[in-house]
């Protein structure tokens, strides 16, 4: 603790993985998120940690369903091409209920795109993108700290639900270094007591009988009752974590603000600059952004919508997908501009600040 | 009263759902059996498939995991490097193991990982109807090859105890069948020594059963048999293809 180390956003959510107690973690390479996979290969194997690279995204998440059927702490990473491989095991992993970490570097879609930063991913990742009625928790870091401070949330809340958890990045904040300041190492006693919440339901050592268990790691319901009742579970689980988790930043939010401006990620970085910018211009502009994009802050947003505001302007890298949130929570109230850059390519400040101008 | 006949153990007294004369049932029990004798059963892990066996997960009595299609020794390998003190076996059709899931069994055998595949091959897809498998035989008529299978159209059929052989990695392969008491007899002594040597985590075995679907084949149980001896056998030689306890280990 203290001591800041420079590192690059891939490393550092690593690390911090590691730090949280991951001991096993499964992928396949693919840029901008390499340095993950390289670090885990370095690093896994000084804490006794299991790394294998996987022949496949596929296989990647499906090890990581067989492990975390087991209870254990679990971790792939991939980005956008990768991610859309794993869509089936992440259905199963989130039908049959495991707690799971799963990490996004985005690049540039659709296909095989580009390996720039982007945001195409954001439907993919908040409204389904595998099969069935299923939800992702999804965390939207901006900066390598926040990333990295992100992989142990990430794991609390696989916990907490038993529910995949998808940490949203993008290649600027997986390439970019910036200093860190880690948690400390869970000690063994931490580990060896989640090693252990889990075995009401996960598999583990059996002892005989009376009290052999059979436990069932499974996403399969053959009958329509049964398996209305399990989806109607799931439903009531993601409303709790609606109302529990819902995490968002506010920037510069005040009275005072003529226009609110709701971004996420890397977006949302480049956009506090221009606010910074407008703010010593005498113009106020307040940001919302999005910590978790999935429970989204609907309320956060319709609140900050005052008699004094009369624009809302949301940022993203894509041709426009978290957008239709913010239209969601501002309900037809005021308008919502839109400003997107695609294929890799980021806005500048510049640019962001004659767009909140033109919007005044 | 002496009993001489019963349930395993590593059984759960659950009806098993398959059709009359299938072998599925036969090859659950010698798994059974053998893990039983093994002593295995508090340390035992499955993975069940997708498939007619799908419902393997209720049957084993220990702790189990249903695997999307094909995908089942991925889930091993993440079982197994998850609690390595725990033993892990795939139950697998041809359609799962040999065609959706022709990467993620290569590549759990090729990096030698210390878990035991069943497969069960049966020339058919056998739960969604009756359609070719990547083991239908040549000339064979499915729903999806009512003309009979064309190798110069589709090729031939894949042969996976042939294929994986070619690897250096897995320590034992062996293919049996299950058409009549003897041989199901010998089956079970090579399904047990794959499980002997999982317990001693010597690495990846594999057993292939070429076995009957006599609701899909359009057979009664007796003329599958003989159909599966005549035609499964030239294309599927029962064999051991390897055995690395011989010759003094590897
Ligand atoms: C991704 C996916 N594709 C297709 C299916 C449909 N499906 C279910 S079982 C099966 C074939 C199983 O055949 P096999 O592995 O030979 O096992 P058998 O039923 O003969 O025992 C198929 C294609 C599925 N469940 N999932
Ligand atoms: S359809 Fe064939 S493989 Fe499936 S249970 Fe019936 S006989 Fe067995």
């Amino acid at each position: 603790m203290g001591e800041k180390v420079l590192m690059k956003g891939n490393e550092a959510v690593a690390e911090a993985a590691i730090r949280a107690g991951c001991r096993l973690y499964f992928a396949y390479p693919i840029t901008p998120q390499s340095e993950l996979i390289e670090y885990m290969s370095r690093m896994m194997p000084k804490v006794n940690g299991t790394f294998v690279q996987a022949e496949s995204e596929i296989a990647a998440i499906n090890m990581v369903y067989g492990a975390a059927g087991c209870g254990k702490r679990v971790m792939t990473s991939s980005s956008s091409p990768g991610i859309s491989l794993k869509m089936e095991g992440i259905s199963y992993i989130a039908g049959a209920e495991l707690p799971a970490v799963i990490i996004n570097v985005q690049r540039g879609g659709p296909g095989l795109g580009d390996i720039q930063p982007a945001q195409g991913d954001y439907f993919q990742a908040t409204k389904g993108g595998g099969h069935g009625d299923y939800r992702l928790i999804v965390l939207a870091p901006s900066t390598v700290q926040e990333f990295a401070d992100m992989a142990g949330s990430a794991f609390e809340l696989a916990d907490k639900y038993r529910n995949p958890v998808m940490i949203l990045s993008d290649g600027l904040l997986g390439q970019m270094m910036e200093p860190v300041d880690f948690k400390p190492h869970k000690t063994e006693e931490e580990l060896e007591e989640l090693g252990k919440q889990h075995y009401d339901w996960c598999m583990h050592p059996n002892e005989d009988e009376p009290n052999h268990h059979h436990h069932e790691i499974n996403s399969l319901e053959i009958d329509p009752l049964v398996l209305e009742k399990h989806v109607i579970h799931l439903g009531e689980k993601y409303d709790e974590i609606e109302k529990n988790e819902i995490r968002y930043e506010e920037y510069n939010i005040s009275d005072d603000n003529d226009v609110l401006v709701v971004a996420f990620g890397t977006a949302a970085r480049i956009v506090k600059s221009a606010i910074d910018e407008l703010q010593e211009e005498g113009k106020s502009v307040g940001m919302i952004r999005p910590i978790t994009v999935w429970p989204y802050p609907y309320k956060a947003i319709a609140d900050r919508i005052t008699s004094k505001i009369k624009k809302v302007v949301v940022f993203e890298l894509n041709l426009g997908q978290m957008v239709e949130d913010v239209k969601l929570a501002v309900n037809g109230k005021i308008p919502v501009e839109f400003l997107g850059k695609v294929g890799g390519i980021l806005f500048t400040p510049e640019e962001a600040k004659t767009k909140i101008l033109e919007n005044i | 009263m002496e009993v001489i006949a019963q349930r395993p153990k590593s059984l759960r007294d659950i009806q098993f759902t398959y059709c009359p004369g299938c072998t599925h049932g036969i090859s659950h029990r010698l798994i059974a059996e053998s893990i039983d004798e093994l002593g295995l059963r508090n340390k035992m892990m499955g993975v069940a498939p997708v498939g007619c066996s799908v419902f393997a997960y209720k049957f084993f009595n220990f702790d189990m995991a249903e695997a999307a299609h094909g995908r089942a020794p991925a889930l091993a390998t993440g079982m197994k490097r998850a609690r390595p003190e725990m033993h892990v076996f795939t139950y697998q059709g041809d359609g799962d193991l040999a065609a959706i899931g022709t990467a993620e069994i290569i590549h759990a055998a090729n990096r030698g990982e210390h878990i035991s595949v069943f497969f069960v091959n049966n020339a058919i897809y056998g739960m969604t109807g009756g359609q070719m498998a990547p083991t239908t035989l040549p000339g064979m008529k499915t729903s999806t090859s009512p003309y009979g299978r064309d190798e110069k159209d589709i090729g031939y059929p894949i042969t996976a105890c042939e294929m994986l052989s070619s690897l250096k990695a897995p320590y034992f392969i062996e293919r049996v069948s299950l058409l009549s008491p003897k041989e199901i007899i010998k089956a079970k002594k090579v399904v047990k020594k794959s499980l002997q040597f999982n317990k001693e985590n010597r690495g990846f075995t594999f057993v292939e059963f070429v076995s009957t679907c006599p609701t899909n084949w359009g057979l009664d149980p007796i003329k599958a048999r003989d159909w599966a001896r005549e035609n499964m056998f030239p294309y599927f030689p029962v064999k051991n293809f390897r055995d690395k306890s011989l010759n003094g280990g590897e």
